[in-house]
């Protein structure tokens, strides 16, 4: 068995992107099928065109479109292509200068073998079958086999009627989360229904979850204390707020709940009782999921109820506020 | 040694809206930036270093935002920090950059903050669930909301004062052109008609999301003594406490306390009610703002509601509280904090326009972040000190 418990973490969105003016003259060319550059204040011509000029930082306003066709200035071999790249086989990224450009784009390069690419090689843009105002209605570059080069140089009018103004940007992170011994030990502890939380040998404070060093004093945590499953609510929210990747559905009530010995509260769902009865002083006590349905965690509570008791005095929990 | 003086001569925000579609992150900086820059009468080649803050990564999905950034900042050539210290980064990035100036490293820094909040969701980038662990966080207002009923609990305050804080912090907005927030009748009725989305925090008395940014431009003694309206530097503070430990106060944090007993030391304030004009407090859920009051010192413990109460934060109060209209009218989250401490600047400099307080000679910028864990304030005068 590890020493540490370990779950799979996924956080993903889809931002969505507001590109500016300059970005989404950028994007609306792709999307019409031609690349679009600026002219900056130093004279060349940069792909794709800088929000704002490297020398006088003024907002970028002179576009111009560049070929579809151009020269390979660097390049990398990529053996071995990892999810969400450009191509699903062997590819090359590549430093591309447009003709008509004077600053190369980073894009992909679809040949065969690092054998097929070189500096100086001709390619031109292989276009996306549906074309969309992203970076990725450029499928790749591809090479050419005639030289020729492409009109380009050409001032450009007014953007089309309808701009691309935003992108989504599906954004995906997987982690692996690791709790720490002490944190595995509490969730284990929890398999076998049983609370364990730790003294601290410094100022004796018993932190459940254990936190593997008191926070207050830096102290390392080693003992151990298994404490009961009842306690006092020591202050509260109702959550009447639905929001994206909630887990439990509103309302409810999301408490801490200060166990018997303890001398931190955690937070957990107080059910078994109208929200608008739970109050500051309530006691409650632990009500387990069947055991068929445990694992190594804090959800092995279903939640806390009421209990037949006198609320705590406030004096007793005050200082845990 | 001592610090070398320091001032606040440019300040420039963004109007503040719940999605500035029509820019991206370097358009809305730049925004802010350009309107600082005009203020302080300076072009970006002047600038000799730069300093960016902005609350998490997950809100933009962006990482290390500053790498992408840099140019549109004019930062090519020259330092470019980035700072964070999630809601509080605003006060925080503010306050590395006149450090900067006040160690004598360089003479005009600019900073900016921006958050655009209408990129992701915040509520989602705040509760995204951990193994193992209970899935009930529900957002800022979920974390906040039980240390607000314990602050009630424990100060006895009536349950309306939360209302009182939202209405006038709502029509301070209305005389802000850059607020976010522009809702025209906001009574204390009306508030508490308002849905309780986290009880004990009812919908009017929680910040909105905002896209945003907010500029500063602060410089050395001999660059800020031909301005003609700097605001001087009398004090800056940061303190940080851990998040969770066994009796820590959630209330009245003590790095909130301690960094304001630092602060007010340093400026050579002894009475902070009576020295201070105008207080820009970070008040993201109305109830912070007798919260805070207590913990900075302007009232005796269990006694900033009645500060509240009795009008004395209004705009013609005794100490006007967030005269801007504050977090509650504005929130672009990594901007929240230097919205404070520039706003505080404007109420010195008597630039606030329709919001300035009358005479206002000093005034407290003030940020938090974190659970309540992270803490920067400043002070700045009309006079050099």
């Amino acid at each position: 068995m590890p020493r540490t418990l370990s779950a799979p973490v996924a956080v993903a969105f889809d931002y969505t992107r507001s590109t500016g003016p300059v970005l989404g003259r950028f994007l609306t060319g792709l999307r019409d099928g031609v690349v679009v550059g600026a002219r900056t204040s130093d004279g060349r011509v940069v792909v794709p065109p800088p929000e704002f000029d490297p020398v006088t930082h003024q907002a970028t306003t002179d576009f111009v479109q560049v070929a579809s066709t151009g020269t390979v200035t660097s390049w990398v071999w990529v053996p071995e292509p990892v999810k969400g790249q450009p191509f699903d086989r062997p590819f090359a990224w590549a430093l591309v200068t447009l003709d008509g450009a004077d600053v190369p784009l980073l894009h992909a390069l679809d040949v065969a073998s690092p054998a097929d690419v070189s500096t100086g090689m001709r390619v031109q843009v292989r276009w996306a079958d549906e074309r969309v105002g992203a970076i990725t209605d450029i499928a790749g570059f591809e090479p050419v086999h005639d030289g020729g080069r492409g009109a380009s140089g050409a001032s450009l009018e007014a953007p089309s009627d309808d701009p691309v103004t935003g992108v989504i940007t599906p954004v995906g992170l997987d982690y692996v989360y690791a709790a720490s011994p002490e944190e595995s030990l509490f969730y284990r502890s929890l398999a076998e229904g049983k609370l364990v939380g730790q003294r601290c040998p410094t100022c004796e404070k018993v932190y459940i979850p254990p936190r593997s060093a008191c926070p207050a004093d830096g102290s390392p945590t080693v003992e151990e204390v298994e404490l009961p499953e009842t306690g006092t609510v020591t202050t509260f929210c109702i959550v009447n707020v639905p929001f994206l990747g909630q887990k439990i559905t509103p309302p409810y009530v999301s408490a801490y709940v200060l166990l018997d010995g303890a001398d931190i509260a955690f937070l957990h769902l107080i059910l078994d009782c109208a929200a608008e009865d739970v109050h500051m002083g309530m006691r409650v006590k632990a009500v387990w999921k069947p055991r068929d349905e445990w694992g190594t965690t804090i959800e092995n509570i279903s939640h806390f109820a009421p209990i037949d008791e006198p609320d705590a005095d406030y004096e007793t929990y005050k200082k845990y506020l | 040694m001592g610090k070398k003086p320091a001032a606040v001569i440019g300040i420039g925000q963004t109007h503040h809206r719940a999605k500035r579609l029509d820019v991206s992150m370097a358009g809305l900086c730049r925004e802010a930036i350009d309107r600082a820059l005009e203020d302080a009468g300076m072009t970006l080649d002047e600038i000799d270093a730069i300093v960016v803050g902005k609350a998490p990564d997950l809100f933009e999905g962006v990482m290390m935002p500053e790498l992408f950034l840099a140019e549109s900042l004019g930062a090519a050539g020259k330092p470019l920090l980035r700072v964070h210290t999630a809601g509080s980064v605003g006060g925080s990035t503010a306050i590395v950059a006149a450090s900067l100036v006040q160690a004598g490293i360089h003479r005009k820094v600019l900073t900016v903050a921006y958050e655009k909040q209408s990129e992701s969701n915040a509520m989602w980038a705040l509760s995204v669930p951990v193994p193992f662990n209970m899935p009930v966080h529900a957002g800022a207002g979920g974390y906040f909301a039980p240390h607000v009923r314990s602050y009630i609990r424990r100060s006895g305050a009536p349950t309306h004062v939360g209302a009182i804080v939202a209405a006038k912090d709502r029509n301070n907005a209305l005389k802000n052109p850059y607020a976010h927030l522009h809702n025209e009748g906001t009574t204390v009725e009306s508030v508490l008609a308002s849905q309780m989305l986290w009880d004990p925090i009812r919908y009017d008395e929680t910040c909105p999301s905002s896209d945003g940014a907010c500029a500063l431009v602060i410089a050395s003694e001999d660059v800020a003594d031909a301005s003609p309206n700097p605001a001087w530097i009398h004090g800056t503070i940061m303190r940080s406490e851990a998040t969770s430990a066994a009796e820590r106060d959630q209330v009245n944090p003590q790095a909130s306390r301690d960094a304001a007993a630092a602060l007010w030391k340093q400026a050579g304030i002894t009475s902070p009610i009576d020295e201070i004009d105008a207080a820009e407090i970070y008040v993201p859920f109305s109830w912070f703002e007798p919260m805070w009051l207590e913990s900075l010192g302007f009232a005796a413990e269990g006694e900033g509601w009645k500060l509240t109460e009795s009008g004395a934060t209004a705009l013609d109060g005794r100490l006007p509280v967030n005269a801007s209209g504050g977090v509650l009218s504005s929130n672009p989250i990594g901007a929240s904090g230097m919205l404070r401490f520039g706003e505080a600047a404007l109420q010195v400099r008597g630039l606030a326009g329709e919001h300035q307080v009358d005479g206002a000679r000093k005034a407290l910028g003030h940020a938090y972040g974190g659970g309540s864990q992270f803490f920067a304030m400043w002070v700045v005068g009309a006079d050099k000190p």
